[in-house]
């Protein structure tokens, strides 16, 4: 027997124990005076503030307090609506001992000091920020703390443990006497970094824990709030983009003349593949596009469609895959089994429809080239546009902004790159916008997904054996080889291999299978959001064939996961789960344990005499672990839960004639305030290692949906999105 | 040369007349807190009062805001309903993301200078064409309720 257990993707959740595994502890004085801590690898001094861009020194650290007292941490993870710039500066807060209200926030350049541990690059995604940062911007603060607290003993000639840090100062206690931070920064910055330094334990937190203002909504509610799209430079030019519609296709004309007759429009800048038109405003860049009227040679997909794409896909699926897990012989207790019960499940491609369109701002000067963007990657887009551009990585500054939604989208820098070979042929400064048809008909997709699965049942329903084959593109393959281990994709099998039923035998593989010419990437929750639905779907279905409540069945599948049967408990408790509803509604509900988080939800609907399905209430219980701010928590539960409803109700990209067939919110629907049902979230309190809060929201309600449209209607949804399906059972 | 009362100031622009107001206003005037998001009048993100009334800024020729007041997310908070609603915000931490609250507030703001106390019809009417991928929908609903002094019984 062979087991090969794939624990959950691309993390190790086990690092938060050793924190410093990768990381040492820097402290230099910093240039103008003061304290500046760093934690990682050594400065860089070339690299710059993406803020102040005029500062006089580089930040290579989490953390600066200068002469005056001013705080300012710096953010390894870019903000993107998931709160990390108010739960990483509590993270530092508490240890500190300041005001996190009063600390000023940067984002962070690229750098080695900024990579997240659990994933070796710099990123902010797989909802990790908390995950991979709640012990070393804990141990930063607490560094800084006893440094600033030796500081004033040193100065007042008394035992350090007679001192006290407190909002922002040190206090001798047996005198009273009081010293800010600032007073003891360039002393503190003298000083050897301590070895080690006790953190406080989760009960005597004080910030953590607790409900906390976000740091940046004010910025956010009067416009003020910079994202990469509000870029304005002195005598920067706007550009449109226009790519070949169908994927491969080529360029072949561009009616430069009427392009160029737009007032406002000051070039058109050709590639093989593309157009943009160069202006003084937007609006030029736009009606010049179509004045342009660019002509494309289809090129080798012109007659590809989502049809071929599902063909082959379901061809793949049938050969055998790479075995992620094997317990047992599955093969052989399906076979033998009173009987079988199969089905195959369809997951589409999806778009991710960030609010801010795809944007980059570029100035290519004679020394490198600027860029402001917002991104989740900073150094994977900086060595990206290094290997365009041959500049070295001192010459690439990038400019990170406030994300307009990520969602995966911006863990790609194919925005960056192009915006870059424009700006190559472009003098000055020049802001390119992907107008919205484009964003979506130029996304890089979430994959579609053909999953075969069968389980083998004994005479009165007990299940047996299980078998799940998965089928799709790896992103992983392309993004980044080295994740690929024992010929295992752990994204493209997470949430399935790891699935957390206890029976008999099981069995999963992975056949890679990728859509010709379709470029396709990472999108909310991965692979446990597609995990999640099939494995979750077909427990439902493996239920309702033994006649057994899916709650029941769930649970008693479950006895080595207490975590889980806590929150799927407390959910059908919550949610009345049980109780009769009217004929036309019905209750489902699923687990997801995904991002070190256990989630469990209920989703209520009603399915009208048309077979539109509303879902109307939702319940989600979330175990995370430690609590570093729980109203974002629950916000992220919230935002979580719609994203996905809509992906499930609506979410689909179509190919036809080898191009997407949705161009904008008119036809790639999307939840609107009309659409949302109540939504009812409760936290368990637990001091297991902190979870992710970002995606497992998204991964979970989607099969608690289309299991509560089979409870109201008795039409099971094996293929997303809804749609029009219940419309046969209604 | 068009003249345009922008936030109570009068601004002498030379742009063409059928040029969106999202782009005059972001782009010539370099006023970014109004947002561009579809350019179809789809979600909302764009929104700005012209003369009190939501408007959908990516659709709106400049030659229609001749001689009429607008008002942006940037000036928006100097309005009774402005203010109050941008303090719920703050209240209920509604926005995630923030790059279609610009939009929201806008639109939340012209219910309740309307509608002093909007019910949950009121708020879908109001609201539905503002799309929020975030989905902060919950905390909307719930923060133009509180800046109307609205209790969950009462709609």
């Amino acid at each position: 027997m062979r087991r090969c257990e794939v624990k959950t993707t691309l993390i190790e959740t086990q690092d938060l124990a050793s924190p410093s595994r990768r990381y040492f502890l820097t402290a230099t004085s910093a240039i103008g005076g003061g304290l500046l801590l760093g934690l990682g690898l050594p400065a860089r001094p070339e690299v710059r503030d993406t803020l102040t861009t005029d500062a006089p020194f580089a930040p290579n650290a989490f953390l600066r307090i200068d002469r005056a007292g001013k705080v300012t941490f710096v953010m390894p993870m870019i903000e993107m609506g998931e709160g990390t710039y108010t739960s990483l500066p509590m993270l530092i807060a508490e240890e500190l001992e300041v005001d996190v209200d009063k600390v000023a926030l940067e984002h962070s350049p690229p750098a080695d000091a900024y990579i997240n541990p659990l994933v070796g690059v710099q990123m902010t995604g797989a909802s990790t920020a908390i995950r991979s940062m709640y012990v070393p911007l804990r141990r930063a603060g607490a560094t800084a703390r006893v440094m600033l607290v030796t500081a004033a003993a040193q100065r007042w000639k008394v035992d350090p443990s007679s001192c006290r840090a407190e909002n922002g100062m040190v206090v001798h206690a047996p005198t009273g006497r009081k010293l800010g931070y600032g007073a003891l920064a360039d002393a503190a910055g003298k000083l050897p970094v301590p070895d080690k330094v006790a953190l406080k334990e989760p009960g005597d937190f004080k910030l953590v824990g607790t409900p906390h203002r976000r740091l940046d909504t004010a910025g956010k509610v009067d416009g003020s709030a910079k994202f990469g799209i509000d870029t304005r430079l002195p005598g920067m030019k706007f550009a449109v983009v226009a790519q070949s519609p169908t994927f491969g296709g080529k360029l072949v004309g561009v009616d430069q003349a009427k392009a160029k007759a737009v007032s406002g429009v000051t070039q058109v800048v050709r590639f093989d593949d593309a157009v943009a038109i160069v202006a003084t405003h937007t609006w030029a860049a736009k009606q010049g596009l179509a004045a342009a009227a660019p002509q494309w040679n289809a090129g080798p997909n012109a007659n590809l469609s989502t049809v071929d794409i599902v063909d082959q896909l379901a061809r793949a699926s049938e050969k055998p895959g790479a075995v992620a897990r094997q317990d047992g012989d599955a093969a052989a207790a399906i076979a033998g089994a009173a009987r079988k019960i199969e089905a195959v499940y369809e997951q589409p491609f999806l778009a991710h429809a960030t609010m801010e369109p795809m944007n980059c701002t570029v100035h290519m000067t004679k020394d490198g080239c600027d860029i402001w963007v917002g991104t989740q990657v900073p150094g994977l887009t900086q060595a990206a546009i290094m290997k365009l551009t041959g500049l070295s990585r001192e010459q690439v500054r990038i400019h990170n902004h406030l994300l307009g939604g990520g969602f995966g989208r911006r863990l790609e820098s194919d925005g960056t790159v192009r915006a870059v070979q424009i700006a190559q042929q472009v003098q000055g400064p020049v802001q390119v916008i992907w107008t919205r048809e484009e964003d979506i008909q130029h996304d890089m997709y979430r994959p579609y997904y053909y999953d075969r699965i069968s389980a083998g049942v004994d005479a009165h329903g007990k299940l047996l054996a299980w078998s799940h084959r998965i089928t799709g593109s790896s992103i992983v393959a392309r993004y980044n080889p080295a994740w690929i281990k024992d010929g295992i994709d752990p994204d493209a099998v997470d949430g399935s291999a790891d699935q957390p039923y206890e029976f008999g035998a099981v069995q999963v593989d992975w056949v890679r299978q990728e859509p010709p010419g379709i470029p396709t990437t990472w999108w909310r929750g991965v692979g446990v959001t597609r995990g999640t639905f099939v494995v979750e779907s077909f427990v439902d279905e493996l239920a309702a064939d033994a006649k057994v409540d899916p709650l029941a069945y769930r649970i008693a599948l479950l006895d080595k996961k207490p975590r889980a049967k806590t929150v799927l408990q407390i959910a059908a408790e919550r949610s009345g789960w049980g109780k009769p509803l009217p004929a036309g509604q019905g209750r489902g509900i699923a687990l997801c344990i995904g991002f070190g988080s256990f989630v469990a939800q209920v989703v209520q609907v009603s399915v009208d005499n048309q077979g539109v399905v509303k879902p109307t209430r939702v319940w989600c219980v979330v175990d995370c672990g430690v609590q570093v701010n729980p109203d974002t928590i629950r916000a992220q539960m919230e935002s979580g839960i719609v994203f996905g409803l809509s992906a499930a109700l609506y979410g689909e990209i179509t190919i036809k004639d080898g191009r997407v067939e949705q161009t904008n919110f008119g036809d790639y629907r999307v939840l609107r305030i009309n659409d949302v049902p109540q939504i009812d979230v409760s936290l368990v309190k637990s001091l297991a290692a902190p979870g992710g809060i970002g995606e497992p929201g998204t991964s979970c309600v989607m099969p608690a949906l289309t299991n509560a449209v089979y409870a109201a209607t008795g039409k099971r949804i094996r293929k997303l999105p809804i749609a029009n399906q219940a419309r046969v059972a209604a | 040369m068009i003249t345009l009362n922008v936030n109570g100031k009068p601004r002498n622009l030379d742009v063409p007349d059928d040029m969106p107001l999202l782009w005059t206003l972001r782009d010539v005037l370099a006023m970014t807190g109004t947002k561009f998001g579809c350019g179809m009048g789809l979600c909302g993100a764009c929104t700005i009062h012209i003369d009190g009334q939501p408007t959908r800024s990516c659709i709106t020729p400049v030659s229609a805001a001749a001689g009429k007041r607008i008002t942006t997310i940037e000036a928006i908070g100097a309005t009774p309903a402005g203010k109050r609603i941008q303090a719920a915000w703050l209240a209920l931490d509604v926005p995630q993301c923030g790059y279609c609250q610009s939009g929201q507030i806008m639109s939340a703001s012209a219910l309740l200078a309307s509608k002093a106390k909007p019910g949950n019809q009121d708020i879908d009417n109001a609201m539905a064409g503002n799309i929020c991928r975030c989905g902060t929908y919950p905390r909307i609903r719930a923060a133009i309720k509180r800046a109307a002094g609205v209790k969950d019984a009462e709609v």
